[in-house]
């Protein structure tokens, strides 16, 4: 008995891979068609204009980015969690009977959550703060959910064999108390239902903090979500699954422990950089642009740790697919957190700040870093949770390089259509008047959305090689036994 | 001590928790008093605009457009005066935009008229000719929630001390007082008020066959919203 390896349990995971798929591609697709929207305005009564208000582009933004933040993201991060906290922590779920159930409510709960946050979304119930746009009865299913999350991370430590947490186990739970603290502190606000005696809409409510007060609030959230969502936890993830994919050793301890720490203390202090020559705090704009380059020692701390763990062994990302996944998010990871900063310097920020470079940015991020780790993640866990081969190594390649082309049509599109658009926005003529028309900036922009949309149609392509390339390996994968999973994963052609 | 820490999963989470904690409490509370002093001339929302504004946020208008002039000259050529810290003092939430596909909106009633806003929210194309901002023709026919709005004027009241009912000050040395209706019927009734006025200016038949019956559409409320941004 003491001598057989432990059997994990995944039925929690493979929920959670699941909704990680599908709302990939529902987060993405709703994604492309914003993109097309904004190149052609006809595709936004594309369903007729009787249903034009639930197509069009403004009702479909939070759509897009709470569908990606919260749905793909936070489902990669469940399936994760629920993968790499048994094997890290040298415990199966199966051993305790109340975290086993209280993972399936914590599937179940979630599935609810997704399915009201569409709704009421499409439906126009928002409280128009970015990344926070759920009303209060959501904003309480979000916190449950969350505390259930919680309670997993914190029971499975209890229960734990390996007594000293692994550097992931430090970031899950950073990714759990900083969300928690993050979305409790925005999402403070009054249903107006109550207060008034019962008049109005029960769901509406207004927030606690008012006008540049909460713009400050919102950007702090806004910012450290882009923290505790799409850096922390995704640093979990590539902290496990490349030294394990590519049997090495994580580079050194040290490092991870000068970024992991350093990543907590400095980024929150850089939400700041999102309200420059705002009407907050000037000192504070300034603490915002000098945090914001100082955020680049423990980002590339991480980053520069995961790729030189591939020392001596880079002819695997010649030869592996997922490991090129892991390096190239590595990689874009290093160069989002340099762009970043740039665009938080005062003056750099001058003419990015309102334009589509900022939308690059977010987009090399979330397509290079966020969603290839995820993808690799998953790709990783597939064999071992399906005991199944992955089906097509060809096919990763394949999805690998579309999507690699669809970023850098991306991001290279928004960069040119941002500064176009900075610089025609401030230039004036020999006698000091504006020198173009408002619209002048927009219809000059339609090449580079045009771009920018077959960049997305592209990685949209890639994200449904991904899930037919998963639905395969589940399905019809060559059987593997557990020695053929020590550390490459097996792929078929 | 860190590997102390990572042997200690409780002063692990409480250490991870100091240390986020800490800018938040630095940056941000310091600044919360001096923030939300209104400046001369700011007044709280009447119960029709702030249905429009609720419209604005429906539709997610702010996805597009801002309501932040910057302190550039390019910025202030365009869009008038740069924002002040108080004239925000009323907006619950801020809805100053993180990326301007279209023009900025903060004072966008100085320039524009009723006539103006009902084309171009009909088709926006026909007015700016190459805009790819789409139509809002649903706005002409779905009705305003005047309920809601009273809701929250009441809550504002009662829970910030929005001062409603009070004299307040405006740049010209005038006194201006905004009313919050008794009741939910007299809020109704003050609403259609305002609506008749806005409605007035527009071509719509529709719309003022809605208005005439005691009905508000959403693009009433939404151009009473669009016509108080100054």
């Amino acid at each position: 008995m003491e001598n057989r390896p432990l059997e994990y349990d995944y039925t929690v995971a493979k929920m959670f891979m699941l909704t990680t798929v599908v709302l990939g591609i529902v987060g993405m697709l709703v994604g492309v068609i914003l993109a097309w929207e904004l190149a052609f305005p006809a595709v936004n009564t594309i369903a007729g204009s009787g249903l034009a208000e639930y197509t069009n582009f403004s009702r479909l933004r939070p759509l897009h980015t709470d569908a990606v933040i919260f749905g793909f993201t936070v489902s990669g991060i469940f399936a994760t969690w629920y993968y790499v906290g048994q094997r890290v922590l040298k415990v199966s779920m199966a051993e305790s009977k109340f975290l086993m159930a209280l993972g399936k409510l914590h599937f179940v709960l979630y599935i609810l959550l997704v399915a009201s946050v569409v709704g009421s979304l499409l439906l126009g119930i928002t409280t128009s703060k970015e990344y926070a746009e759920f009303e209060w009865p959501i904003d309480i299913a979000v916190v449950v959910v969350w505390v259930i999350w919680g309670m997993q991370i914190f029971g499975l430590i209890g229960i734990r064999r390996e007594k000293s947490l692994y550097i992931s186990i430090w970031y899950y739970i950073a990714t759990f108390l900083g969300v928690a603290m993050l979305y409790l502190f925005n999402n403070m606000e009054v249903p107006t239902y109550f207060v008034s005696g019962g008049i109005g809409a029960w769901y509406h409510s207004v927030s606690m903090y008012s006008g540049t007060n909460d713009a400050l609030v919102q950007w702090w959230y806004g910012h450290n979500a882009v923290a505790f969502g799409f850096t922390v936890p995704i640093v979990a993830m590539i902290y496990y699954f490349l030294p394990k994919e590519s049997g090495q050793a994580v580079y050194s301890y040290k490092l991870s422990l000068l970024a992991f720490w350093g990543l907590m203390f400095v980024y929150l202090w850089a939400g700041g950089h999102h309200l420059l020559f705002s009407t907050v705090p000037d000192w504070m704009q300034t603490m915002g642009s000098v945090f914001s380059v100082v955020l680049i020692l423990p980002s590339w701390g991480s980053a520069i740790n995961m790729l030189l763990t591939m020392k001596g062994e880079w002819q695997q990302v010649a030869s592996s697919p997922l490991i090129k996944f892991m390096i190239l998010a590595s990689t874009f990871y290093m160069f989002s957190t340099l762009e970043g900063p740039i665009q938080a310097i005062k003056s750099v920020n001058a003419l990015a700040h309102f334009t589509d470079w900022i939308v690059g940015h977010v987009h090399d991020g979330v397509l290079g870093w966020v969603a290839f780790m995820i993808m690799a993640a998953l790709f990783h866990m597939a064999p071992r949770v399906f005991k199944r081969e992955i089906y097509s190594k060809s096919l990763m390649n394949t999805q690998f390089w579309i999507q690699t082309l669809g970023v850098v049509l991306y991001f290279t599109s928004m960069w040119i259509a941002g500064i176009t658009q900075g610089m025609m926005w401030r230039a004036h003529d020999e006698f000091g008047n504006l020198a173009y028309s408002f619209i002048d900036t927009v219809t000059v922009l339609h090449p580079y959305y045009t771009i920018r949309a077959v960049g997305g149609t592209l990685y949209l392509v890639g994200m449904f090689l991904f899930a037919y390339n998963m639905y395969k390996t589940m399905t019809s994968g060559r059987r593997v036994e557990e020695s053929e999973l020590q550390s490459a994963s097996p792929m078929g052609a | 001590m860190f590997h102390w820490l990572e042997k200690n999963p409780f002063f692990f989470a409480v250490a991870v928790f100091v240390v986020i904690a800490f800018a938040g409490l630095i940056e941000i509370l310091p600044n919360f008093a001096q923030a939300s002093r209104p400046v001369i001339g700011t007044k709280p929302y009447t119960t029709l605009e702030l249905a429009g504004r609720h419209v604005y946020i429906k539709n997610s208008c702010n996805a597009c457009h801002s309501q932040l002039v910057r302190p550039f000259k390019s910025e202030t050529d365009r869009y008038g005066h740069y924002s002040l810290s108080g004239e925000y003092a009323y907006d619950r939430p801020f809805l100053w935009g993180s990326k301007r596909t279209g023009p900025d909106l903060m004072r966008v009633g100085n320039y524009r008229t009723t006539d103006w806003h009902e084309n171009h929210m009909k088709d926006p194309a026909a007015v700016v000719p190459g805009s790819i901002m789409p139509a809002y023709g649903w706005m002409f026919k779905n009705k305003a929630d005047v309920d809601t709005a009273y809701a929250e004027q009441v809550t504002v009241n009662k829970v910030f001390k929005t001062p409603y009912n009070a004299e307040l000050p405006m740049a010209d040395g005038s006194k201006v007082k905004v009313a919050l209706a008794d009741s939910v019927e007299a809020a109704r009734a003050s609403a259609l008020e305002e609506a008749k006025v806005i409605a007035a200016d527009m071509k719509d038949q529709d719309v003022k066959d809605a208005v005439a019956k005691g009905e508000i559409p959403e693009i009433v409320a939404l151009i009473a919203y669009l016509n108080s941004l100054k």
